[in-house]
């Protein structure tokens, strides 16, 4: 087969190994077909090119691979585009399909039958079927698609025996003769049919591949063939016994309703903070930081290092010294940050695969698009209070530029992330009431006022929500587990060599005396506009090193009695808005324009000195 | 009439969807120019929920109200 225009290419596949790839809608139970064919001997890495991880395995003597869960063959995401790749690489296709989903998901199953690609189909959840007043003709269904059906409920193993088999049988189905006349012309320009399909379906990226012009245009004219072909099928082969509405039907529509769904999201959010900001910040990072990496790991390396460096030479203050790449760098990644990162994805994945997570986007949608974004940017709101850098990272998900920006901005600047969030709490929960309520209501206002602002400025639309929202599920522990490993090992392999590259300027600073040099600059507008002891300022620009460094040092002043209590929320508020941690500017110029980069860090710059000010010129 | 008119229970038909690229992905997930489907729920001043059968999608506000339908 030609192999020069897919970037999948570039895996490396053993001679003789068949290309089995699972493909199907989010959510249907892909993993759990993945890991019973492949078992322990799986290898996660990025497609190349992207963020996107994919999961390859062996299973006999063939290659499975798995692929994100799509609606369709098409490039409007990364997602999307890795699948595409995936499958047009692809010897046989696994699809799998939400039995009680149908309409949904036979739109990728004809897809996939139209490129002409040999597959089997496992239907599965089929023990959701009959509970939800369903019923499903197999036989005739295998017969319309031209393809396998295999019923199967994959968590309790049942049908995965009669897919391996069938595998061997697969075969390429029906496809609808309009698209394949559509095909034939222009399957002279592409090397495979499953091209050419994507070529009339007018895919950017297959097109510019091959050089071709956008000129076969027939997207919506096969979309709806296509619709319509499914919409035959499904009324021929599906028939409702009742309709009664199931408990999760009704708990999931309770989700939705502001008047049930905010009580339920606030106790979902309760016990996200009881899990993380109290388990883990607390219990879990205490070991975690303090004893293991903080101790054992610090005594080992210094141990090790100190004999082949002298401690206090450039090199040494490079390697081991206060913010040193072999000392604060690990500590801080492995110590406090990875149980934070995992406990958060661990979290998000349960809400993922429980359907709950869209629930959330389109409750909160209408709070959002005041900010010029939509629902779905409320995982990277919530991730942030995790850790800003990698909640950064996932604004990719977000549908367009402006978007993204926005989103970054916020993030940014007032979200505080759980490690300052920590000492946060800890210096203001004995200020009393009132100053915790200043305190919100401060950054919240700024977090309103700042994406209000945006939305009116920037140019271009923001996407609107039109979101799947799958049926509630519980969640596949295996699944949720393996979600968490993979996202946090990306997270780590991200973000960790931008925070010893971030250990390495804040060295070079301090060594080179321009750190002092920065502090004394800001002496005046410390003192002068914020009301705040000179000291101060040494605290802000800790927290750009790391964002509870900042906070700390604020707990010292407040212990020397440096500070009062309306000082103390001042300067909080300003270390909450000020300049993100380190890493996580350094993810902002990854994933932004450095223009966008440098008007977010400096834009946030402004407004936390702007916002202290002012509370400072009023309350003091 | 356009989509975020619509009653919570209400059948309704879409009639037209302006954007391309919303009609591509609308499409996949069974929402289309003649499509019958029933508004299932209606947040206040937030997404319409259409239904068909055991699928919902949510449809942002401003997005519905570029949505014609007709009620069948």
């Amino acid at each position: 087969m030609e192999c020069c225009h897919n970037p999948a290419c570039s895996i490396e596949i053993p001679e003789g190994a068949r290309k089995i790839v699972l493909a199907g809608n989010p959510n249907v139970g892909k993993s759990v077909f993945f890991n019973a064919f492949t078992g322990m001997y799986v290898d996660v890495s990025n497609f190349p090119g992207t963020t996107v991880d994919i999961s390859i395995g062996k299973y006999q003597n063939d290659v499975v691979m798995d692929t994100p869960g799509v609606y369709g063959v098409s490039s409007f995401n990364d997602e999307e585009r890795v699948a595409r790749d995936v499958i047009l690489f692809a010897d046989v296709i696994l699809n799998v399909v939400d039995a009680v989903h149908l309409e949904r998901d036979l739109f990728l199953t004809q897809q996939i039958i139209d490129m002409g690609i040999p597959m089997v189909v496992a239907l599965n959840m089929m023990d959701e079927v009959k509970r939800n007043g369903l019923k499903i003709d197999v036989d005739k269904l295998s017969k319309e698609l031209g393809v396998e059906v295999i019923p199967t409920t994959a968590i309790k193993k049942e049908g995965i025996e009669e897919i391996k088999a069938a595998l061997q049988r697969a075969r390429v189905g029906n496809p609808i003769p309009e698209v394949k006349a559509l095909m034939d012309t222009v399957i002279d320009k592409v090397d495979t049919a499953s091209e050419a399909l994507l070529v009339v379906e007018e895919d950017e990226n297959v097109l510019e591949r091959h050089g071709l012009e956008n000129v076969y245009g027939k997207r919506e004219e096969i979309y709806k063939l296509r619709r319509n072909r499914i919409d035959q099928i499904i009324s021929a082969v599906v028939s409702e016994t009742n309709r009664g509405a199931s408990f999760k039907t009704k708990l999931g529509r309770w989700m939705l309703k502001p008047l049930t769904g905010i009580p339920i999201l606030f106790v979902a959010l309760y016990l996200t903070y009881q899990a993380i900001g109290v388990f883990v910040a607390q219990t879990v990072v205490g070991v975690t930081e303090e004893i293991i990496m903080g101790q054992y790991y610090y005594d080992f390396i210094m141990g090790i290092m100190t004999k082949l460096v002298e401690e206090t030479s450039f090199i040494g203050q490079l390697l081991i010294g206060e913010f040193g790449v072999l000392t604060m760098a690990p500590i801080y990644l492995l110590g406090l940050l990875l149980p934070l990162v995992v406990g958060f994805y661990f979290i998000l994945s349960i809400m993922e695969d429980s359907g709950y997570l869209p629930r959330i986007a389109a409750l909160v949608d209408r709070l959002l698009t005041g900010l010029g974004l939509n629902g779905r940017a409320i995982i990277p709101m919530i991730l942030g209070f995790g850790c800003v850098t990698m909640a950064t990272i996932t604004t990719r998900l977000l549908g367009s530029k402006r978007e993204r920006f926005i989103a970054t901005m916020l993030l940014g600047l007032a979200i505080p992330c759980s490690a300052q969030l920590g000492v946060i709490v800890g210096l203001i929960a004995p200020l009393g009431g009132k100053m915790v309520l200043l305190y919100c209501l401060t950054i919240f206002t700024v977090f309103v006022v700042t994406g209000t602002v945006l939305n009116k400025i920037m140019p271009g639309e923001s996407t609107d929500l039109l979101i799947d929202l799958p049926p509630l599920r519980v969640p596949v522990p295996s699944n949720v587990f393996r979600k968490t490993y993979i996202k946090s090992k990306m997270f780590i392999a991200e973000a960790g060599p931008l925070f010893v590259l971030g250990a390495v300027v804040v060295t070079v600073l301090q060594y080179t005396g321009a750190l002092e040099v920065i502090m004394n600059a800001f002496s005046p507008i410390t003192e002068g506009f914020l009301k705040l002891p000179k000291e101060t300022t040494q605290t802000f620009i800790m927290g750009i090193i790391r964002r509870d460094f900042g906070a700390a040092g604020l707990n010292d002043l407040v212990s020397q009695g440096m500070l009062n209590a309306l000082q103390t929320v001042i300067a909080l508020v300003v270390i909450t808005l000020f300049v993100p941690c380190i890493a996580a500017i350094m993810v902002i110029f990854k994933e932004r324009s450095w223009q966008e980069s440098a008007l977010i860090w400096i834009g946030s710059f402004i407004i936390s000195f702007v916002t202290g000010g002012i509370l400072a010129q009023i309350i003091l | 009439m356009t989509l975020d008119l619509a009653v919570r229970g209400q059948k309704i038909e879409v009639v037209k969807i302006p954007d391309a690229n919303i009609r591509a992905q609308a499409i996949r997930l069974g929402i289309y120019e003649g499509a019958q489907l029933i508004c299932s729920e209606k947040l206040p001043a937030g997404p319409i929920i259409l239904q068909n059968r055991m699928q919902e999608i949510a449809i942002g506000r401003n997005l519905a109200k570029k949505i014609s339908i007709k009620a069948v």
